[in-house]
């Protein structure tokens, strides 16, 4: 890791030599690395860098072959399980239920059964909780945005977002930005994985690279690569 | 949050799907009314012939059929990848296997509630044993089936050809339970021995792989 970001606050997220293995596939290559409370972190990177790999086992979706994840102070993920929030490249979520049934249901895994809670979480990105219409029957953007809900009605400390914004259209996917932005101003220490950077740029704290399963620089800036007259690659 | 809550809310929302969609109860019905009519068009029984087979073609009906449903419970938790959303929720592994296990045994009885009048029809049925002896292997009988079922399904999810696989690892874990299902049934019925010995292993069955089921789910949820 190159060029880190400083923080005084403490490390919601330490990586100690972080190994996953697919077979003799190396999707995540030793990876050292700290992620500090109340920061909002964008992870770029090429199709196969190990973004979504280094989130799932962050979520304790997938079992590390070597290494630790230190998920806010415990090894143990499954105790903090209360305390993330997950949003994965799929969304989550049944199609033969309404929006609020899906949250309703949602809620109560997490031991929440007030209805409020669900109305207030599709609120906050936009969606009616009185629609009836099911899930199955969303637009793509919709489904985006009730699957950030969904990750976010039990005020999770830490939020996971695996590419939030596919599908969604530039509109709604600041708006959701903004909403990131906000969850961030709370205390709220979110990570989020995606192509589409631009769209998240103005409320971004720190920019982690990826490339071939390993963090390759980390900046509060974010730097483009763009393309010379000549043809070779620059960052600018 | 307590594992009874979880247990209530997910069978609550399964039941709600299958209202909706009716996916499992509609297979299920067709593949055990094919059966009930293809046997009756097959052979054409005495009343006294009728006790001694309907044992074994009351449970291959209801067994096959039964294997349809177990297919869909963990097909809908795989569409959209909604497993992953009760993985990393602190719910306890084993509310969803209780649930997704009662879901499907009230599936089943319904298909037993609904298909018993027409056995009794197409076979000239009469019980010459207790009624309500039948009752009982028909609910331990059921929870049998389901609770391997569910297990096996959730354990074949990730495999390419899952359909297949569920009976093949189904079907011989059960054969102890099917044959107490079977002869306990032929007993009742023809009313030529005590169904008890049959009963208890049924119980017995129930107890013992409920249990290995319930300590053994949660490495299979995790399971990547």
């Amino acid at each position: 890791m190159t060029g880190t970001t400083d923080s005084p606050a403490e490390p919601v997220i330490v990586l100690e030599q972080l190994v996953k293995f697919f077979g003799r596939f190396a999707a995540l290559r030793d990876i050292s690395d700290r992620f500090a409370a109340g920061r909002l972190y964008v992870v770029l990177g090429d199709n196969g860098a190990g973004k979504s790999t280094l989130l799932r086992v962050v979520a304790g979706l997938m079992e590390p072959s070597q290494g630790s994840v230190t998920l806010l102070g415990t090894r143990k993920l499954r105790e903090v399980a209360h305390r993330v929030g997950y949003m994965g490249h799929a969304p989550l979520l049944y199609d033969e239920l309404s929006g609020m049934e899906n949250l309703r249901y949602f809620a109560g895994l997490y031991g929440l059964h007030n209805d409020s809670v669900g109305s207030n979480a599709m609120q906050m990105v936009g969606l009616d909780p009185e629609l009836l219409r099911r899930v199955g029957q969303y637009s793509q953007g919709m489904r985006q945005r009730l699957s950030l809900a969904r990750a976010v009605l039990h005020d999770p400390d830490l939020i996971l977002l695996d590419e939030p914004f596919s599908n969604v259209d530039v509109h709604s996917a600041r708006a959701m930005a903004a909403v990131l932005g906000h969850v961030r101003d709370n205390g709220k220490t979110i990570v989020v994985v995606t192509h589409q950077a631009a769209l998240i740029e103005g409320v971004a704290d720190d920019f982690v690279h990826m490339s071939a399963g390993q963090i390759v620089r980390r900046e509060a800036v974010l730097r483009r690569a763009v393309t010379t007259n000549s043809g070779a690659e620059a960052v600018r | 949050m307590t594992t009874l809550s979880v247990t209530r809310a997910t069978l609550h929302k399964d039941l709600r799907m299958e209202w909706r969609s009716k996916d499992a109860i509609n297979s299920m019905l067709f593949f055990a009314l094919l059966v009930v009519v293809i046997f009756s068009f097959a052979f054409n029984p005495t009343a006294e012939e009728s006790r001694s087979i309907a044992g074994g073609l009351v449970w291959v009906a209801f067994l096959f059929a039964a294997v349809v449903a177990l297919n869909q419970t963990w097909a809908r938790e795989l569409r959209n990848q909604v497993l992953d959303a009760y993985r990393v929720s602190p719910a306890p592994p084993n509310a969803l296997f209780v649930a997704k296990a009662l879901g499907n045994f009230l599936f089943v009885v319904v298909l037993e509630v609904l298909m018993t009048p027409l056995f009794v029809v197409f076979y000239n049925l009469r019980s010459v044993g207790p009624v309500w002896q039948l009752v009982v292997v028909a609910l331990l009988g059921t929870w049998a089936l389901v609770v391997n079922g569910t297990f096996f399904a959730a354990l074949s999810i990730r495999t390419r050809s899952r359909e297949i696989m569920l009976p093949l690892l189904l079907f011989p874990i059960s054969i102890p339970a099917v044959l107490a299902m079977v002869d306990a049934t032929t007993s009742i019925l023809t009313g030529e021995a005590s169904p008890d010995f049959w009963i208890k292993m049924l119980a017995v069955y129930d107890l013992v792989f409920t249990a290995v089921c319930l300590l053994l789910f949660e490495s299979v949820l995790n399971a990547e």
